[in-house]
């Protein structure tokens, strides 16, 4: 049902039904909080579960953590704007980046017993670069936690009429409450809830729209402005890059290498899901489990969102330039469920999105609190406590991190779009970041001076691009280089990780070693290898070996990729 | 807690949730497809009754989850106890 002239958003008809659906979801989130508090005794258990939980929980909780409010409203809004070229998000980016992080980093992670990325920076690179890195992803942290709760309060407003500032509260505290009363537990157990019912509304929504369209004949008769768009390259309108060659290049370095390997590898929020294993071979494992639902993703995003571009008018006629009123690619799924979905589906559909959104939110939130805790609060402010103290701080940052999300949701929502913001945020704090990590673990020269200042320079190196570039930090940027869109944001993180890796190798040059029997289990050349499998390992069946597993998920993505060229 | 010094997480067991969950969404959704299936209703999902398809899919997977969670029970390792607990296959 749409309001004209006075509102011009569109609202969705949910009637009784779909509220009692919406409930129920509630209801049974904010019983499992209560309900995990109970087994809840030391701090390790509330920060990382006590390592108990089965890979394929920690599998899928290490992909839904990731399937919030930016992957589905985002994906799908790069669907209908530019195509299967949006696949490279998944088939380039994600996918290789968690079977990478399964096979070569998480022995590392795991072995050492590290509780966070900041922690393995500290024991790597001593306190320089352990505090710039724990602050510069404390703030990262804040930041996106407000472009979720802000995408989450309007769809909130745009479903049920909310006020945006009364959803945003209301938001805040269902989040809050959930993740304080439970810990990790109760936010992991709710990640892999929302992941089915998130699958379990969009997929009949792809149904639908596949058999209005036509099915995959009727998206090639139809889809403007060419079927060009049902092919992923050279995706010069992803990346807004007209040569071909130099945007497989900005693809396959800036997304896939920098970006995705970069984000996948040392963002502790999903790092943070597979450390919860029982054993090492779990925690390779989970990334590993998680890349195969990834892979099928896109086509219950990607693909409403191509097929809402061609059904949807008001999109249809966004696409073909004409204007449109208030609608944006961001409304791609919204709009496709206010056409589609009966009532009833569409209680599950808004259910599901809901809880993605919190998801997203809870996951920054716990990655926030445990950095707070442990790598600033532990190490720097109030040191040698009694355990129960710092799981007291813990509570006391959920808390404090859910109020300043509001605030940074004021922020977000000053961009107009906000993919390109997170991947602009990506590009500054995750791009050096890896670089820093992957030097430091291959190279036992690399020394502490030159941890800090590669971290330092590449995120200066990514924010000047981003500065120069057309568009990426808004009105700030100046329109200096010739970049827009999301290939500003893959050549800033190519940037940042050129300019780290320059950085390093120069100040360690004039700087000395670190003393090499503190680096061991740190650096691979002076891990010992046994520390490296699980002894297990050798009599697991092939479905639960990592490196096999890794080379089938490796194999179906390349075919993934051929498929869709 | 059972003899061996472990015990089953029961009720909390993700899988009972998860089955639970989508098994109650699969009966509200059948009922109203089997019920609320005027020609208008079925006209926005393409004719396709959506609602009964969808809800008889989900009861079949809650039910596919509970029967897991039931022949396979996921035990707690109880490390207070007996600390070699965690070595065992107390999983899948």
């Amino acid at each position: 049902m749409l309001h004209a002239a006075t509102d011009d958003t569109f609202r969705l008809d949910a009637d009784f039904f779909d509220f009692t659906i919406i409930a129920i979801y509630f209801a049974v989130v904010i019983g499992i909080g209560v309900i995990a508090r109970r087994q809840i005794s030391t701090s390790l258990d509330f920060f990382l579960s006590g390592r108990s939980l089965p890979a394929w929980v920690t599998g899928l909780a290490f992909i839904s953590a990731n399937l919030g409010a930016v992957e589905i409203m985002g994906m799908s809004a790069n669907g209908a704007e530019f195509g299967m070229a949006t696949v490279h998000y998944f088939w380039i980016g994600a996918v290789p980046a968690m079977l990478f992080l399964g096979i070569v980093m998480m022995p590392f992670y795991y072995g050492s017993g590290v509780r966070s990325v900041p922690e393995f920076m500290r024991r790597r690179f001593g306190t320089g670069a352990h505090l710039v890195n724990a602050i510069s992803f404390a703030v990262a942290q804040l930041l996106i936690a407000g472009i979720n709760l802000y995408l989450l309060a309007t769809i909130v407003n745009r479903l049920l009429g909310w006020p945006t500032l009364v959803s945003l509260v209301i938001a805040a505290a269902i989040v809050l409450s959930y993740t304080a009363l439970g810990g990790l537990s109760a936010a992991i157990y709710n990640e892999v809830l929302q992941f089915f019912v998130i699958v379990a509304a969009l997929l009949p929504l792809t149904i639908i729209a596949l058999h209005k369209v036509g099915g995959w004949e009727g998206i090639q008769d139809k889809i403007k402005p060419s079927d060009d768009q049902l092919s992923s390259w050279p995706g010069t309108e992803l990346t807004g890059i007209a040569d071909p060659v130099l945007s497989v290049i900005g693809i396959v370095f800036g997304l896939g290498f920098v970006l995705s390997f970069g984000y996948w590898t040392t963002n502790f929020v999903e790092v943070q899901r597979a450390m919860a294993s029982d054993s090492l071979s779990s925690a390779r494992r989970a990334p590993i489990i998680g890349a195969f639902p990834k892979m099928f993703i896109p086509f219950i995003v990607i693909i409403p969102g191509i097929i809402a571009a061609i059904i949807v008018p008001e999109l249809a006629a966004l696409k073909a330039g004409e204007g449109a009123g208030d609608v944006k690619y961001n409304d791609a799924i919204l709009l496709l469920m206010r056409d589609l979905l009966p009532n009833g589906m569409l209680g599950v559909a808004i259910a599901g999105l809901l809880a993605s959104f919190m998801a997203g939110m809870a996951a920054n939130i716990s990655a926030f609190n445990t950095v707070f805790s442990y790598d600033i609060w532990q190490q720097y402010v109030v040191k040698e406590r009694e355990d129960s103290y710092y799981t007291r701080i813990g509570r006391i940052a959920t808390v404090a991190a859910t109020f300043i999300a509001i605030g940074t949701a004021g922020i977000a929502s000053n961009y107009s779009n906000l993919m390109n913001y997170l991947q602009t945020l990506f590009g500054f704090f995750n791009a050096p970041l890896f670089a820093t990590f992957i030097l430091g673990m291959l190279w036992k020269r690399m020394s502490a001076t030159a941890g800090w200042t590669g971290l330092v320079s590449g995120t200066l190196a990514a924010i000047v691009v981003a500065l120069l570039s057309e568009d990426a930090l808004g009105s700030a940027s100046l329109g200096v280089l010739n970049l827009k869109g999301q290939g500003a944001s893959f050549v800033a993180a190519g940037a940042a990780f050129v300019v780290d890796i320059l950085v390093s190798v120069i100040v360690t040059m004039f700087t000395g070693p670190r003393d090499e029997k503190d680096l061991e289990g740190l650096v691979y050349s002076l891990t010992p290898k046994e520390s490296l499998v699980d002894p297990d390992e050798m009599h697991l069946p092939w479905w639960q070996s990592p490196p096999k597993l890794a080379g089938i998920g490796l194999v179906m993505v390349i075919i993934l990729n051929i498929i869709f060229r | 807690m059972a003899a061996d010094g472990k015990r089953t997480v029961g009720v909390f067991d993700i899988r009972i949730i998860i089955g639970g969950l989508i098994g109650v969404y699969g009966v509200i959704l059948t009922l109203l497809g089997l019920l609320n299936n005027s020609d208008e209703e079925l006209a926005k999902g393409d004719g396709l009754n959506i609602n009964l398809w969808a809800g008889l899919a989900l009861i079949l997977v809650g039910v596919a989850f509970v029967a897991w969670a039931r022949i396979r029970p996921l035990a707690v390792p109880d490390e207070q106890t007996s600390p070699d607990a965690k070595d065992e296959p107390h999983h899948r």
